[in-house]
């Protein structure tokens, strides 16, 4: 019977769990597990509610990405009630959706992961936050404040509130642009681009200084999963699945999103109330994939926006001709992703037919099923409806992005773990580093759970018969 | 002011969907001025995960849904001063408590059996117990300051915090509701 280390809770992610990193009789690591410990129940408590209330529902999955889940949610139901949105409400669902994307991003990146890039993963527990950055770097701090800030004001522009706005509808939108929002957003895309280039400058030169972390930090071979537009783009509203292997091998391509039974399948594990999704051909756990901005990026054949297609080549060559294995990139990704959504949604803003004032479509019920698909900051998201003839909402299927680098992120943390842990001697920095790799998949728990916390770290460190050989606390 | 003068504030999400403390951030460049009189000792977004012995401000987001949940909110009314029960979660049970309607094992069920294709089962392995119910903070512990919305605005948040770094008593209800 070995040791075990518990590492409770991982701190500064989107939510609530612990890793339990279980030692040989050696002190060398035999296992490492990632426990989301608390669970919803959506999927079945949504049943009864009118299907119009779902997408203000779904989006209290989550206040980091409800925008996602508006999304997601509004298409599922465009899908119930069997119409084609008028396209400037799939427009407007878009630039809202990739505000969405540029604060989200922006609260992994500076709010919670750069204190461990620029303090150090081993600096001084205490002050490794958001509020240790302000001393030590607050320009860049600031410039985190602002982009994330930038996201949510567009947000709140489209729909009234930052968190959980409810302008995304069946049908489309419940109101349109009108032309001081439109004014005051493009007014903001040249600092929130500045702060955005000038933020993957400074990362390009700090990843030098994280050879091992790049090289221990869920580097694996895995399968990619994202959608891509008709031609092979970058996508975040709608499109097709696309699969691709560890050697940049194509898989399956332009799946249809209706059809996402076809390609993916859950497990259960009994240490997660998070579930396992897996591509289905394959079995489980065979066929692990990634999900996510490395994925969108290793996935896609371009952006399709000027300075995100050249940061995309700086991406392609971090691994020369395959997909970029190190999940330290997402924060790679992650960057190109905000230039991306940035410039794109000055694209869409810039476009004359942005202000038109038809934005919904308005029907009953038609399908008793419906599907709707989007790509969340974290990776594929996916909402899945049954009704009843009255509209009332029989059965749910929610698959979160999070849940997709379930399998990943678990074997993340022991190939971290087993690289830098050394089990007879506890240091904060080592544990800190198996965190750090699950900071890098930036998971949204609170949507992984359907759920969520926060306890002390206490690490102790048992011999087989159970007595204290180590233990700390911070 | 010194660093020994300040307001020590800890916060913890229980059963939410982390929407209040994201408001929280919506604080904003406000937020550096909070942290000139404020020490955030713990909290999702720091590191430090020891809750100090005493702290002059807690605030907990989320519903009380697990055994975990419920030590969390009695460990936070021990040890906090003053302790606010922030969002709708926190106040009224909310979207967590949806699925006191259902029987807990038909929620499990439909999430880890049915709509699954690969090991099908209840988990339970170092997790924490479900409680068949959910309920408010206030059910479980005694609160000082209740704070509605879904979530509460930034702008409610921070008049909550001014007022109590003044010393005053603050009356959220001036500026937010339920599901505002």
């Amino acid at each position: 019977m070995g040791r075990t280390i518990k590492i409770d809770p991982v701190s500064r992610i989107e939510g609530h769990a612990h890793i339990t990193l279980h030692l040989d009789d050696a002190g060398n690591i035999d296992d490492a597990k990632f426990h989301l410990t608390q669970f919803r129940g959506f999927e079945k408590f949504c049943e009864g509610r009118p299907f119009p209330e779902m997408p203000a529902l779904t989006a209290r999955t989550c206040g980091i990405c409800p925008v996602s889940h508006l999304v997601a949610s509004s298409k599922a139901c465009d899908h119930l009630l069997s119409v084609t949105i008028p396209p400037t409400a799939v427009n407007l669902r878009r630039v809202m959706n990739l505000a969405q994307l540029i604060q989200s991003h922006a609260l992994s990146y500076f709010h919670l992961s750069s204190a461990d890039l620029l303090l150090g993963m081993d600096s001084d527990p205490k002050s490794r936050n958001l509020f240790g950055l302000l001393k030590v770097d607050p320009q860049l701090a600031k410039d985190g404040i602002r982009l994330r800030q930038i996201g949510q004001t567009v947000i709140e522009m489209l729909g009234g509130k930052k968190i959980h706005p409810g302008w995304m509808v069946p049908g489309g939108v419940s109101g349109p642009l009108s032309e001081d929002s439109r004014t005051a957003m493009l007014a903001m895309i040249p600092e929130g681009l500045d702060i955005a280039e000038r933020t993957f400058e400074s990362f390009k030169d700090l990843i030098g200084k994280f050879p091992e972390e790049i090289q221990h930090f869920g580097n694996f071979p895995t399968m990619f999963l994202s959608l891509i537009t008709p031609r092979g783009g970058l996508e975040h509203y709608d499109g097709f699945f696309r699969i691709k292997d560890a050697d940049g091998k194509i898989v399956d391509d332009m799946v249809p999103l209706e059809e996402y039974q076809r390609i993916i399948g859950e497990a259960v594990e009994p240490y997660s109330y998070m579930k396992f999704p897996y591509y289905l051909p394959m079995g489980y756990p065979d066929g692990i994939y990634r999900v996510g901005p490395l994925a969108r990026l290793n996935n896609c054949d371009f952006c399709g926006t000027k300075q995100a297609d050249q940061a995309l080549d700086e991406f392609r060559a971090l691994q020369h001709d395959r997909p970029v294995s190190s999940s330290f990139h997402f924060h790679f990704a992650r960057l190109v992703e905000i230039i991306f959504a940035l410039e794109r949604m000055k694209e869409l803003l810039e476009s004359p037919h942005i202000l038109d004032t038809r934005v919904r479509a308005r029907a009953r019920g038609n399908n008793d099923e419906g599907i709707g698909v989007a790509e969340a900051p974290r990776g594929t998201l996916i909402h899945h409806y049954k009704t009843d003839d009255d509209g009332l909402i029989t059965w749910a299927n929610l698959i979160i992005a999070t849940g997709h680098n379930n399998l990943a992120m678990n074997r993340g943390i022991k190939q971290a773990a087993e690289h830098f842990v050394d089990g007879n001697h506890l240091q904060e920095g080592m544990l800190n580093r198996v965190e750090a790799v699950i900071r890098c998949f930036d998971p949204c728990l609170s949507c992984a759970s359907h759920a969520f916390g926060q306890m002390p770290l206490r690490i102790e460190l048992h011999d087989s018969r159970g007595n204290v050989v180590d233990q700390m606390v911070r | 002011m010194s660093e020994a003068h300040k307001i020590t504030l800890a916060t913890a999400w229980l059963d939410g969907c982390s929407g209040c403390h994201m408001s929280f951030l919506d604080l904003d460049q406000r937020l550096i001025e909070l942290a000139e009189k404020v020490d955030v000792v713990y909290s999702p977004i720091v590191d430090t995960k020891e809750l100090p012995p005493v702290v002059d401000v807690g605030i907990l987001e989320g519903a009380v849904s697990t055994e975990e949940d419920l030590h969390k909110a009695r460990m936070f009314r021990g040890r906090c001063q003053f302790l606010i029960s922030l969002g709708d979660c926190a106040v009224s049970g909310n979207v967590p408590s949806m699925r006191n309607t259902f029987d807990l094992d038909d929620v499990l069920d439909r999430a880890f059996v049915e709509n699954v294709q690969a090991q099908p089962g209840r988990p339970s392995e170092s997790l924490p117990t479900l409680l068949r119910t959910v309920l408010p903070i206030h059910h479980v512990v005694q609160v000082d300051l209740f704070v509605q919305g879904c979530p509460p605005s930034a702008d409610t948040i921070w008049q909550v915090l001014t007022e109590l770094m003044a010393g005053n008593t603050p009356d959220p209800t001036q500026f937010t509701r339920f599901g505002a």
